[in-house]
């Protein structure tokens, strides 16, 4: 059982996301940063999709009320365990009793907490998932509240070994696609998607050239974009379609959105691309100001890449696995 | 549709009858190996796979070769009646349509309330969605920018389709009304959780008009 001391709005529990209610209009939801969640579940032998708490609002302070195996990954927000400092991606012991607290993170824009056993809240049409934008899933289909009290699920493995586990950083173990000359750009993959050539070549060129800043209206529902604005030929009467986190739409006013965990389900405005999802983690990871390139891939290219993501997880579970000496199934 | 999503788009009409056979497809997509989701559009199917175990070219010849074998199967589907308050604050843009329609916005409000309306898919948050059968003289193109809609139940109308709308937040759509009854669109613990679903027809009860 852990109690939430002091949390700001938007902090919410979540999962990998919810798969199979398309048929009602439900969207996916589930953790922005994918990779962050899934590698602390690895640390501490959970499944990788076992809920945990997405951190966006800072500071955020919870107490244990039982002994607990606690991960924290993704944004490095300076954790510290009864004051004393944990190294970001790494997973320990907590005691009763302890406290917990995250700070703002100076790079990145979202950590996460993973318990042993994950987060037990009741399942909503297949998934823990908070949807904040409607209010179901997770704890009560809200954000988090001081004084909430989160009960843990059962852990396959109680104990992380004297010093705990690290993963290293995707940041780094899946680097080479993202660095791009400037460094302070985060480059993403994207498939071209439906109207895509139905832009004059001018605003292709914009699009897949130019660094685009993610504006302060961002959220997990979407990112509006600035910069040159895009614009069609003449206006195209679309139908409305389902949509999926990553679309990049573009609305009459020519600047792109990207439709994100907690978007609607469904839309019509002009698709001009969608990025790839091996690169929605690093989206999860981008704060108002960060600029973004998109780079042109296949499905076949976007495929691979999502292939390299669960080369890195895998590795995770493996050293993981080996550092706690489990017996090897 | 990006790296585990394919769009089909069905070619000709937005009708009843396409409309049938997109819902006959996404029910035999679901069972094909690999599909993770198969969701209904306005005359199209979003398919969401796993590219792991997934080849996108093969699921896309697999969609364009089944599509001319599917039926037009007729749906049971329900009739439901919703009472609405056309005009007002919460249905602003009822004088917009109307002149651009070249009626007044009381001939507007029963204009659009003469038709049965057919459920054709989920709308962008769960409860109400995409209706079709929206006459031609209302066809209203979206806003240039989304405006902040307060409630949920608001009529509206963008492009060539009308809805309801089933959460508060952005939205580019027309508002020219809203059900005068609170509904809850959507609630997972309800059963059944959406007020309406594909297949159903609607029809709205005039309660009021606000010029």
């Amino acid at each position: 059982m852990i109690e939430i001391v002091q949390t700001p709005p938007l902090n919410s529990v979540q999962d990998l996301g919810r798969f199979g209610a398309r048929h009602y209009g439900v969207g996916t939801s589930g953790a922005m940063d994918d990779v962050a969640l899934a590698t602390g579940n690895l640390l501490l032998g959970n499944p990788a999709g076992a809920a945990g708490i997405e951190i966006q609002m800072f500071p955020f302070k919870v107490k244990f009320r039982s002994d607990v195996a606690v991960a924290i990954t993704g944004a490095d927000c300076r954790a510290r365990l009864d004051g004393t400092l944990l190294p970001p991606w790494w997973s320990t012991n907590a005691r009763a009793g302890q406290s917990l607290v995250l700070q703002s993170p100076v790079s990145g824009a979202r950590s996460y907490l993973t318990i042993a056993g994950g987060v037990d809240v009741p399942v909503v049409l297949g998934s823990r998932s908070t949807c904040l934008r409607i209010g179901y899933g997770g704890h009560r289909g809200r954000a988090l509240e001081a004084g909430d009290r989160l009960a843990c699920g059962t852990a396959s493995q109680a104990r992380q070994p004297h010093g705990g586990i690290g993963a290293e950083p995707p940041e780094v173990a899946l680097a080479a696609a993202a660095v791009d000359g400037a460094r302070d750009v985060t480059v993403l993959r994207v498939v071209p998607a439906a109207e895509h050539d139905a832009f004059p070549e001018a605003s292709r060129r914009a699009f897949w050239q130019e660094a685009w800043i993610v504006s302060a209206q961002s959220n997990r529902m979407g990112f509006r974009l600035m910069g040159t604005p895009l614009h069609l030929d003449q206006p195209l009467e679309i139908r409305s379609s389902g949509i999926v986190p990553g679309i990049v739409q573009v609305p009459p006013s020519g600047q792109p959105i990207i439709q994100l965990r907690d978007a609607n389900s469904a839309g019509g405005y002009p698709k001009i691309g969608v990025v790839i999802d091996a690169d929605l983690w690093r989206l999860g990871q981008a704060r108002p100001g960060a600029r973004l390139r998109f780079v042109s891939v296949t499905q076949q290219q976007a495929a691979t890449a999502q292939r390299e993501t669960a080369t890195y997880l895998a590795e995770v579970e493996t050293q993981a696995r080996l550092c706690r000496g489990d017996a090897l199934s | 549709m990006g790296s585990s999503a394919l769009l089909f788009q069905a070619p000709g009409a937005l009708d009843l009858a396409n409309q049938r056979r997109i819902w006959a497809l996404a029910r035999q997509v679901a069972d094909w190996p690999g599909i993770r989701e198969a969701a209904s559009g306005m005359s199209n199917l979003l398919v969401i796979f796993d590219a792991q175990s997934c080849d996108p070219e093969a699921l896309q010849a697999r969609l364009l070769s089944t599509w001319p074998t599917v039926n037009d199967t007729p749906e049971a589907g329900r009739l439901v009646e919703l009472p609405v308050i056309y005009g007002g604050e919460l249905g602003d843009d009822l004088g917009l349509v109307a002149d651009r329609a070249g009626m007044t916005p009381r001939e507007t409000a029963q204009l659009h309330a003469a038709t049965d309306y057919v459920v054709f898919a989920p709308g962008s948050s769960p409860g109400f969605g995409y209706l079709f059968g929206l006459d031609p003289r209302l066809f209203t193109p979206r806003k240039n920018e989304p405006v902040m809609r307060k409630q949920t139940g608001t009529i509206a109308i963008g492009g060539i389709q009308t809805s309801i709308g089933a959460a508060a937040g952005p939205s580019g759509w027309n508002a020219i009304g809203c059900l005068s009854e609170p509904l809850v669109p959507f609630d997972p613990l309800r059963d059944p959780p959406s007020v309406l679903y594909p297949g159903d027809r609607v029809r709205f009860r005039i309660e009021a008009i606000v010029a």
